[in-house]
């Protein structure tokens, strides 16, 4: 118990009188990590249960890493794959140094595939953790709140959902965006109506959408220039889709998620994989990720019934819609945000069906936006409180109704 | 002579029509991504704002109490009215950047508040003040955002280049979202911010507090 007791000795320097109350934040940081809070809850209503936001968010973090270790793989699997095409020596930035340094560019080594990966993926990652982490601490040790595990799935999401090779300055810039007015000028976790992962990307989307939207950015190498699939369906309908080798896409393919885009998005298969350990964990809600299918679906079937002779996008089948684009990483990472999402059951089914039925209406009808994942739940977040406003009216009207109040 | 100043500077800092009072937020979005655009708007607003004070007190005691709405609004639209036709013709590339933003100041909420508030109760001098004192109040706020919209959006100042572009050789890459008016509201929240950490008193009660729901007293 050395550590412990080190701890303990420390802490009345950082409570209030004490010489260093202001970094009391940090010092709770540090604290929690090793050891459970002795902080118990005394007001009602509570629910008493053995996992706490601690646990929520780090389970939430390691569920994020299936698609984000595929992510890393495919990265540098789409990169090698389009350097060999093109006969070029790496990918023509400094990412090349390292790279270099540990790998080639063989398409068909896994070696090879992840290092180029990694490469492009943690750079990132680390730049938007240490950011968001200052913001983070700033405003926890200024406003005199916790510095929150929440962080830690802002980061490794708000990573995943940016392309491999976005300018660090701009990741820093979007995750700035996104910590600071998504979520703490509210009050941090908790008081957020954003999500904050997606209020940075839609920052950066706005801001600087050359490099976060349009045909090059998606994959990892200078001068490559392919539609995704997601744009090449909103463009010309179904039969034409083709992945960066130039070879067709199949559903499967797309499934597993041999396709370019955003760093952790493409593989359904890496996502579902991270669905069962948040709903076996019973972490995130089922209602909203059966609302999200259930709405697309819905839509997408209207659509293909509707037809269309100038819009190819009417005819995609809602198969397509689930496997496309960061429909599914959105449905299970994004839309489940405890947060900023509905509370109530019936408003959680209201809150997915609507978030599915804006994706597939962007994404088909808008023809600026191929993909309307992000700015559906962003906007289905925005009426989140309204939906559960009417839910609960409605139940007291229809227990009054009944006599029971 | 104190009266007068604090007339005059009270709605800079202490209470901006637009920091405080939250009026006129509309145009502030959609005329802030160029400053020599902006610039003649605070000074249509401003002049809108003085003049329809100044004819609104004079006449002050002669209107009827329930027709003086209608009373206002024929006086402040003649006044746009003439700032329009005067801007098509002496600055007309500037009044086509402006549009309908010119004739939309008659349901500018500064305009209107000013003649309700002020210049029905005062005489027509202090008045007069207090109207260039409101425009200026919302003419502080409009060239803040518009400096920063228009140099982080555009790179330049006043059509001056500050920040050499990207797409002309230099290295400075254009924020897309300053082109576009939500981003005048991050820009008005944030300025608000600034202003009330500095003056604590225009800081809202709050509505509701949050109870403190866990202790470590009496921790197992």
């Amino acid at each position: 118990m050395g550590l412990r007791r080190i701890l303990d000795d420390m802490e009345p320097h950082f409570k209030k009188g004490g010489r260093y109350a202001s970094w009391y934040a940090l010092f709770e940081a540090v604290d929690t990590i090793f050891y459970t809070p002795s902080k118990v809850t005394v007001a009602e209503p509570h629910v008493r249960d053995g996992i706490d936001l601690k646990r929520v968010m780090i389970t939430v973090w390691f569920a994020a890493f299936f698609p984000m270790f595929y992510g890393m793989f495919n990265v540098g699997f789409q990169a090698n794959s389009a350097i060999v095409a093109m006969g070029l020596e790496g990918s023509g930035d400094w990412h090349q140094i390292i790279i270099g340094a540990l790998a080639g560019h063989d398409p068909a080594s896994i070696w090879d595939n992840f290092v180029y990966g990694a490469a492009h993926y943690i750079p990132i990652y680390l730049i938007v953790f240490m950011v968001g982490g200052f913001w983070e601490v700033l405003f926890a040790t200024k406003r005199g709140h916790e510095i929150n595990e929440g962080f830690f799935v802002t980061s490794i999401l708000f990573t995943l959902i940016v392309p491999p090779d976005i300018p660090l300055w701009q990741a820093a810039l979007g995750i700035s965006f996104g910590i600071v007015v998504g979520k703490e000028v509210f009050g941090g976790t908790g008081k957020n109506f954003l999500n904050p992962a997606l209020t940075g990307r839609a920052f950066l989307f706005f801001a600087y959408a050359p490099q976060i939207s349009g045909d090059s950015v998606w994959t990892a190498v200078d001068g490559f220039s392919g539609a995704t699939p997601l744009s090449q369906v909103a463009a010309n309908g179904l039969p034409v889709i083709a992945a960066a080798t130039g070879q067709g896409l199949t559903w499967l393919d797309a499934f597993f998620g041999q396709m370019q885009g955003s760093i952790g998005e493409t593989s359904t298969l890496a996502i579902l994989l991270g669905a069962c350990v948040l709903l076996v964990t019973r972490i995130a809600s089922w209602r909203i990720m059966l609302g999200v299918f259930l709405g697309m679906c819905a839509t997408a079937t209207l659509f293909n019934f509707i037809g269309s002779d100038t819009n190819p996008g009417f005819a995609t089948p809602w198969y397509w819609h689930f496997v496309l684009g960061g429909f599914a990483f959105g449905m299970v990472f994004m839309a489940t945000d405890p947060v900023s999402s509905s509370m109530t059951s019936t408003g959680k089914w209201i809150f997915g069906a609507l978030i599915g039925f804006m994706i597939v209406l962007i994404r088909v009808v808008n023809p600026a936006y191929p993909e309307g994942t992000m700015l559906a739940i962003l906007f289905a977040n925005l009426f989140a409180p309204l939906i559960d406003y009417f839910v609960v009216k409605a139940n007291i009207s229809r227990r009054r109704a009944r006599g029971v109040l | 002579m104190s009266s007068v100043k604090q007339i005059l500077l009270t709605p800079l800092f202490e209470n901006n029509p637009i920091a405080l009072q939250i009026l006129g937020v509309c145009s502030a979005l959609a005329v802030t991504t160029q400053l020599s655009v902006t610039l003649v708007m605070c000074v249509a607003l401003t002049t809108v704002t003085a003049f329809s004070n100044l004819f609104i007190s004079m006449i002050r005691n002669h209107m009827p109490s329930s027709i003086r709405i209608i009373v206002q609004m024929t006086i402040i639209a003649s006044l746009v009215i003439a700032v329009d036709q005067f801007l098509q013709a002496f600055a007309y590339e500037i009044s086509k950047n402006l549009s309908v933003f010119v004739g939309l100041i008659i349901t500018n909420c500064i305009v209107m508040g000013r003649a309700e508030a002020f210049a029905m109760k005062n005489p027509p001098g202090l008045s007069f003040l207090d109207g260039i004192g409101n425009g200026m109040g919302y003419s502080l706020v409009l060239v803040v955002v518009a400096s920063v919209r228009e140099l982080f959006g555009s790179g330049s100042l006043l059509g001056f280049q500050i920040l050499p572009l990207i797409e002309n050789g230099g290295w400075y890459q254009a924020n897309g979202l300053m082109l576009l008016s939500p981003s005048a509201f991050f820009i008005i929240g944030f300025f608000i911010w600034a202003l009330r950490s500095v003056k604590k008193d225009q800081v809202e009660t709050r509505e509701f507090r949050m109870a403190s729901h866990s202790t470590e007293e009496g921790a197992f």
